[in-house]
């Protein structure tokens, strides 16, 4: 009985997770061309045309993209090989202490740590001062999951390993590592998400993004230009959110899925 | 053996060298000697494994047996070095194992373990690849060795060289992870609880096969278990442990069965002592009587009346023209038989030279008597009887507790086997 009933639990949430991925994309592009037809065929005056031209769209997407990016390559580039380190013997004893200062990233607004980060470099903007703090605010979920995604391989595959002549560093790259992959990319997943999300503050410290066309149109009231960056904001962080679904689908090592 | 310090100086190519090569090119088994071996946990006041000495033929399998907790996986995982010992020796074909690199080290000892741990994202394939690869042998090679060990431990190549082992059921997991431990064809293998995981059916089958292997390979196997009906079966020589690995009686288990060394011992074999012996020994070991009257099928009923009155038998045996037996007869059928062929009862337990006297003794329960026994081609060879059973037995008691049964080697039931 609990057994037929796992199992189509099981296999509705596969159904929604399939359908999921077909129509997150398409919902998507009907948003983006929705708000961009709408906005287009309002009455724009000189000041909106300032921001609301596919050249300076393009501009600001590119800059969003690219903050997001750089944030969530700082990432992987920090908190996989943390949580590697954090989960060998003698590093353990660390863990905590690293897990607390990350968990002090995350649960500081986004926005505080990005100002309280310019304020004390001094620095007078750019993208640099963006990505370092919001690195550091997405960072837990990836080195949350990485810890976590070695801790749960069966200590039998490291025995088994180890017992037929791998060495230590080979157990990791062949056997703990791959089989963490699922686990480091939904932390990832979700690292993106936030990091997507959190680079609208970029305009605050002149670094661009769409979080420009959200600062313009509420200073000065126009509500085409808020809206577009608005929508344009969850678009983007919603197309992410589905290209890391794809790649948790397809990247996780064969044999498990 | 061939000459083992010879082959330290090298380091690498001490399995190869140190143990014989089978006429098929095949890597055969390697002594292990532990001596004054200890482990010691820090902070713990009692060593996990205290002062253990003992030698493993080459060759041979022997069961590390005891309960749970008693040091019998410790002391295996020092062989490979999985656990490094605090003090003492072990040498693998007379090379200290100190002196090579662990990885290089294990990389020569073939290693099973229960649930077989394969990888899961590996394919069997690749499972069984791993050390080949470790040790750089080329591609074609490395196919040609992973079909061979498939087939010889019984899987499909076509059917099983791609699946991934969730695919697989437990019992094809741990021939896959037998087939593994033997990729390098390495001298040693060490098998912890490999069998512990599987359904009883399952895990005889795996049993027979690991000794069909053995007989073609001649490794030298040490195991580890705590079922001593497992360790009766498939060792050799059986090392009963106790507390902190103390060796309670290392002997054949013909011996250990006849002559528990202590009452642990004894407890730990468990009730049955003799009736697990009758397992281990063979119809064709023990002496069978030529009394039984046999008569062929085509005489007459009146000859056999004739022959029986001569004999005081009341009982006759009927083989047929190939002098297989068919029925027995007695005396009182024969008055109104017109054939032997339709005469008295047939014969409904037979026991052949092969049995078991596990075997014998429960067709012998069946028929209520003798039992007759046949050779290779299923002639008549005699008959085989209670008395014998209990007498062998006896015997058995009597010459192992004659000698010292903790240690030695007891030859010659080894032999007989």
């Amino acid at each position: 009985m609990t057994t037929t009933l796992e199992l189509s639990t099981e296999s509705s949430s596969r159904r929604a997770e399939r359908i999921r991925l077909l129509a997150q994309p398409a919902v998507v592009l009907i948003l983006v061309a929705g708000v961009l037809v709408w906005a287009f065929s309002q009455d724009l005056d000189a000041t909106d045309r300032e921001t609301l031209n596919g050249p300076s769209l393009l501009q600001m997407l590119y800059e969003h993209m690219l903050i997001t990016v750089l944030v969530s390559a700082l990432v992987v580039v920090i908190a996989v090989p943390l949580g590697v380190l954090l989960t060998r013997p003698g590093w353990r004893r660390l863990a905590p202490l690293f897990i607390g200062i990350a968990n002090i990233g995350q649960a500081a607004p986004a926005l505080g740590v990005l100002v309280l980060f310019f304020l004390a470099t001094g620095a007078e903007g750019g993208l640099w001062v963006v990505v370092l703090p919001l690195a550091f605010y997405s960072l837990l979920p990836v080195l949350r999951n990485t810890m976590v995604g070695l801790q749960e391989v069966d200590p039998a595959l490291i025995d088994a390993g180890r017992g037929i002549g791998m060495s230590a560093g080979a157990v990791l790259a062949r056997i703990e590592l791959p089989l963490a992959v699922p686990m480091i990319l939904a932390g990832l997943r979700t690292s993106l998400v936030l990091a997507v999300g959190t680079a609208t503050f970029a305009a605050f410290v002149d670094a661009g993004g769409f979080g420009v066309l959200i600062d313009t149109g509420y200073k000065l009231n126009r509500l085409p230009v808020l809206l577009t960056g608005a929508v344009l904001a969850v678009a983007l962080a919603l197309m992410v959110d589905w290209l890391g679904a794809v790649a948790e689908r397809y990247l996780g090592p064969k044999g498990l899925r | 053996m061939t000459d083992v310090t010879a082959s330290a100086s090298t380091g690498e190519e001490l399995p190869r060298d140190a143990a014989g090569t089978a006429s098929d090119g095949t890597t055969t088994g390697a002594e292990i000697t532990l001596t004054n071996v200890t482990k010691r946990y820090p902070g713990s006041k009692t060593p996990a494994v205290d002062d253990v000495t003992m030698t493993i033929p080459a060759g041979k399998i022997v069961i590390l047996v005891g309960p749970s907790g008693c040091g019998k996986t410790t002391t295996m995982r020092m062989i490979n070095r999985l656990i490094e010992p605090t003090s003492g020796t072990i040498r693998i074909g007379g090379e200290d194992t100190q002196s090579l690199n662990p990885d290089r080290l294990r990389r020569k000892i073939g290693y099973a373990i229960q649930q077989a741990g394969l990888f899961p994202h590996f394919t069997v394939a690749q499972n069984i690849a791993v050390v080949p690869k470790l040790l750089g042998w080329d591609k074609k090679r490395i196919d040609d060795r992973v079909d061979e060990l498939l087939d010889m431990v019984g899987l499909d190549v076509g059917t099983f060289r791609d699946r991934y082992p969730r695919q697989l059921s437990g019992g094809q997991q741990q021939r896959v992870g037998v087939a593994r431990a033997l990729a390098a064809d390495p001298p040693v293998l060490l098998m912890d609880e490999p069998f512990g995981a599987v359904d009883p059916i399952t895990r005889g089958n795996l049993q027979d096969e690991l000794l069909r292997l053995q007989s073609e390979l001649h490794k030298t196997i040490v195991f580890v278990t705590h079922d001593f009906d497992e360790a009766v079966k498939l060792g050799d020589k059986i090392a009963v442990l106790g507390e902190a690995s103390k060796i309670l009686q290392y002997d054949t288990p013909e011996a250990i069965l006849a002559t528990p060394a202590d009452d642990t011992v004894a407890g730990f074999v468990g009730a049955g002592a003799s009736l697990k012996q009758l397992t281990l020994l063979r119809v064709r070991d023990v002496e069978l009587r030529q009394e039984a009257v046999t008569v062929d099928i085509d005489e007459s009923p009146a000859a056999v009346r004739e022959k029986l009155s001569r004999s005081h038998n009341p009982y006759a045996l009927v083989l047929d023209r190939r002098r297989r037996p068919c029925r027995w007869v007695h005396a009182r059928d024969l008055p109104r038989a017109t054939s032997l062929a339709t005469a008295g009862k047939p014969l409904r337990d037979v026991v052949s030279t092969q049995s078991t006297l596990q075997d014998a003794l429960e067709a012998m329960l069946a028929e209520g008597g003798a039992v007759p026994v046949t050779g290779p081609q299923g002639q008549y060879a005699g008959t085989i009887h209670l008395e014998t059973v209990i007498e062998t037995i006896q015997t058995l008691r009597e010459e192992h507790n004659g000698g010292d049964s903790t240690g030695a080697d007891g030859g010659t039931q080894q032999e007989a086997r």
